[in-house]
């Protein structure tokens, strides 16, 4: 059965606490997500993703072809929706 | 020597190292293809880069070792920088810029 972006959404939010999760995708293969969780606070860009594909586990080797990530602390995604 | 130590001589020999799928040239990949063009724009061009689709023990090798399920992955100076979104998001902010003439 195709993936689809509710899954990964799903998957996203059952890894990780999120505030918000956002995940676009037609074809089953290639996602976008936008991803708010107060877990960012204080981590870089690059351990800020890792959690998010920590969250995903195998399912990123196996399942995900490509996933395009921008994550936000809560007070990043505040200032950037004012 | 296996893929782990076969990495670590390839990023700390190498200032600036891009695995990707396919050459700066023929990407096989758009992600891979965007990180190529970041460098790119960014007037680095004598990167090396590893095509990890003609090596399956570095393909496989690259995620543990940066602990980073997805390819493209940049490194400078030894360090794991990012994939292609942290590199767009470094390059749109102008870190990437500051960082890389330093290394190249």
């Amino acid at each position: 059965m195709m993936l689809s972006a509710r899954q990964v959404q799903e998957y996203i939010q059952q890894g990780l606490a999120c505030d918000h999760v956002e995940v676009q995708g037609e074809d089953g293969q290639h996602f976008e997500a936008v991803v708010v969780s107060p877990e960012f606070v204080g981590k870089n860009m690059v351990q800020q993703h890792q959690l998010v594909y920590r969250a995903l586990g195998d399912r990123m080797r196996q399942e995900i072809h490509a996933l395009s990530l921008r994550t936000f602390t809560p007070e990043t995604w505040a200032s950037v929706n004012d | 020597m296996d893929a782990q130590e076969k990495i670590r001589a390839q990023v700390t020999a190498n200032p600036v190292v891009l695995y990707m799928k396919g050459t700066p040239q023929f990407p096989q990949c758009g992600f891979s293809s965007v990180a190529a063009q970041i460098l790119k724009a960014c007037g680095v061009n004598n990167y090396v880069s590893v095509d990890v689709l003609s090596d399956p023990e570095i393909r496989e090798g690259i995620k543990t070792y940066a602990n980073w399920p997805t390819i493209p992955q940049l490194y400078i100076n030894g360090e794991f920088v990012g994939g292609a979104d942290i590199m767009r998001e470094m390059y749109q902010n102008g870190e990437l810029q500051k960082m890389l003439p330093k290394a190249a």
